[in-house]
């Protein structure tokens, strides 16, 4: 008989399963109707209700009462997850807070979700994330898969070394020269124009880059100043060296088709620059006041 | 569905990596064969230290994930003032991985040569090592072959991790071939395919073996 | 090599934060890929029509795919179809869909294990072909499946450190974030996170063995 309870606890297990799994589908299908306003259906209604002046993205976004934004977790200054206290910290998180705020009332009605520059671009088209703020740059190629809003930052590309290294410019980057970059950067592509003879290794996200990077894996670490003093400021071992050799805007990046987000968040952009709130953001996290554009 | 010209466009660049991930797989295969059949002779010889040290190995590294091994390569060595290539410390991280498999294939090849083959050899003057290797380990590499044929499929899907260190093997080139074109389900259906191209074939192989073997018992 | 700054309480609790997800993903991961697992191997061995070939297909591409990719595919491909899942969900599903199809494996070749005599009396005995495999196949199997059940369970807890790639915070990628920040810490780091994994995955293989004598 012992067997008999066997086929039965087989049995539940089973029909649980597949309860549970049709129950999840059911969830998701909800979630895609209802509340994710970057899924297809709601994003196919968002643009053409937004010509007609209606709010779809941003009303289910209330309805949920969660903004759901898809940050880096491994960038200093911009998006750093510290071990200590398990909280996420930077220029791009503080953005993030206060369209949440802006939008909903309270800036800790923010979901963050990691993304890397790999997966940033899937997770916003899959309807992971509301919003992309992390540290990306807005360019031709990727407009034709998202639509981004105004600049909120201007970087430009440079090189991490260590100090006293041989490399103190673009121009010292010679054949066998290894650069490390990150997958999905727009760096990666930058080097390997700028810099043909280089050797680009590649890896999943900027902590990562850096490590290896410390490893003595590379001669130079290649993405954005900004992200680089970051780095520079974690190790006093790395210099960021020889200026920029490219422009960087970065832009806040919705699900094509979102018309009235962008329009929401280049509203927040232009109240946060007019408030003087934005000079404050720039000082607290990168040390200086902006230049003046 | 499937977007062809990724295929089409990116030929070169996924053959490029399929090559870097044979390579990384047959150098690996070599070297944790080699590595295997010592450790699996250390575990059975009369000697308790060398025992202990085969035990000790298989046992730690089967027990822990390879990409924990191959980050002591990456991260553990540069301290100690060797620094290898990225697909150097891939490789030799699957190499280290595989021998502990390889090592336990072939320690039961060995089990599975009657003892009176051994005792026959050493009664007519040869010594344990050279018993061991004119004896019983040409008969148990019959037995083994299966085992480590599984064990290459397993070193080809495994070599992929190479990816995560920038290694130039085929998934890295995938990622490369995702991140120029922003097509993710097409991209990684081909380099999938390519995967199978290697591995399908050689799990019809061991499969022939397997029965060609039961045959012959 | 620095282990004084790595084995500070932040770090560790950290990594044992990591490590659990690691522990609940494998446990998900376990139940479900054995359930499956036995299901696919049984249909293989039972030669039903149409569901065993669609079933060794099936096993035999998932079985000679790189679980990387499978993982990467499920989290990131699968939504262009239509299939939306978290991270933790993507990767318990894509750690089931690969082991489902090694377990698989296990099951059809320990039912085959059973000598064909024993089917043939039981089944002119007047047993029906599910009854033979009910009460004649599966006992004495499931007896010969448990140590290769055991270290494909193993091989899985291992394989949850594969889900990095898609930024799981589980042990790896824990560790990762602890070297990130003081890579003087790497060795040491690494050292804690592959003594968690070696006494998660020994304390299986201890069970195992109670279990083999205890079935026995």
């Amino acid at each position: 008989m012992r067997k008999r309870r066997w086929l039965a606890v087989g049995v539940a297990v089973l029909v649980i399963t597949v309860l549970t799994l049709a129950g999840c589908g059911k969830k998701e299908e909800n979630n895609t109707k209802g509340a994710s306003p970057s899924s297809s259906p709601s994003a196919s209604s968002a643009s053409s209700g937004t010509a007609a002046g209606g709010t779809p993205t941003l009303d289910a976004i209330k309805n949920r009462g969660k903004l759901v934004v898809g940050v880096k977790f491994d960038t200093r200054l911009f998006g750093l997850k510290d071990p200590a206290t398990g909280k996420v910290e930077g220029f791009d998180i503080d953005i993030a807070k206060g369209l949440a705020k802006e939008l909903l009332g309270d800036e800790s009605k923010v979901e963050l979700k990691e993304v890397t520059s790999k997966t940033r671009i899937p997770m916003i088209n899959n309807g992971d994330i509301d919003l992309i703020i992390a540290t990306m740059t807005i360019t031709e190629d990727r407009k034709k898969e998202v639509d981004f809003s105004d600049v909120y930052f201007k970087a430009g590309q440079s090189l991490l070394v260590k100090k006293g290294s041989p490399i103190q410019s673009i121009d010292d980057i010679k054949k066998g020269t290894k650069v490390i970059g990150v997958k999905g950067s727009t760096s990666v592509l930058n080097i390997a124009e700028k810099a043909p003879d280089a050797t680009v290794l590649e890896f999943d996200n900027y902590q990562d880059a850096f490590t290896a990077l410390k490893a003595g894996q590379g001669d130079a670490l290649t993405t954005d100043n900004a992200i680089l003093y970051g780095m520079a400021s974690q190790d006093p071992n790395y210099e960021v060296v020889g200026g920029t050799f490219t422009d960087e805007p970065y832009g806040i990046a919705v699900k094509k088709g979102n018309a009235d987000l962008v329009a929401f968040v280049n509203d927040y952009l232009k109240k946060l620059h007019d408030s003087g709130e934005y000079d404050k953001l720039y000082e607290k996290w990168i040390g200086e006041t902006p230049i003046q554009q | 569905m499937l977007d062809f010209s990724i295929l089409t466009d990116h030929f070169g660049t996924y053959l490029t990596g399929l090559g870097q991930t044979v390579y990384a797989s047959v150098l690996a295969l070599a070297g944790s064969f080699l590595l295997g059949t010592l450790l699996a002779v250390f575990r059975i010889t009369p000697a308790k230290p060398l025992r202990w040290i085969g035990t000790a190995y298989v046992e730690f590294v089967r027990n822990i994930p390879l990409l924990l091994v191959v980050f002591l390569f990456f991260l553990g060595l540069p301290p100690l003032g060797v620094v290898l290539s990225p697909f150097a410390c891939g490789t030799l991280g699957l190499t280290v991985y595989t021998a502990a498999f390889i090592a336990e294939a072939v320690r039961a090849g060995i089990l599975s040569v009657p003892k009176g083959q051994m005792e026959a050899a050493r009664s007519s003057g040869l010594s344990y090592g050279m018993s061991m290797r004119l004896i019983v380990l040409p008969q148990a590499v019959k037995i083994v072959i299966p085992p480590l044929n599984n064990q290459f499929i397993n070193l080809i899907k495994n070599s992929s991790i190479l990816s995560v260190i920038s290694g130039f093997d085929l998934m890295f080139y995938a990622d490369r071939i995702a991140s120029e074109t922003f097509v993710i389900f097409s991209t990684y259906i081909f380099a999938g395919l390519f995967y199978l191209l290697l591995t399908v074939p050689l799990s019809f192989a061991t499969g022939w073996l397997e029965r060609r073997l039961a045959r012959n018992d | 090599m620095d282990f004084k700054d790595a084995y500070v309480w932040v770090n560790v609790e950290f990594i044992l934060r990591g490590f659990l997800m690691t522990l609940e993903v494998a446990a998900a991961a376990i139940a479900l890929s054995f359930l499956i697992g036995c299901i696919a191997g049984t249909a293989r061995y039972m030669r039903i029509p149409a569901v065993s070939p669609v079933a060794a297909f099936l096993v035999e591409t998932v079985r000679n795919l790189p679980l990387l990719l499978i993982i990467f595919f499920t989290k990131f491909a699968l939504p262009e179809i239509g299939i939306k899942l978290g991270v933790a969900e993507a990767a318990i599903a894509a750690l089931t869909v690969f082991e489902a199809a090694m377990i698989s494996e296990i099951v059809r070749s320990g039912l085959n294990s059973i000598p064909k005599g024993q089917i043939e009396a039981s089944r002119s005995s007047g047993l029906t072909s599910f009854q033979t495999l009910w009460h004649i196949v599966l006992p004495q199997g499931l007896r010969r499946m448990v140590p290769p059940l055991v270290s494909q369970f193993i091989s899985l807890l291992k394989d949850t450190s594969l889900a990095v790639i898609i930024s799981l915070p589980e042990l790896m990628h824990n560790a990762n974030i602890v070297i990130g920040h003081n890579y003087r810490t790497a060795v040491p780091i690494l050292v804690l996170a592959a003594i968690l994994y070696f006494a998660a995955n020994f304390t299986l293989s201890l069970v195992s063995r109670r279990l083999e004598t205890r079935m026995a």
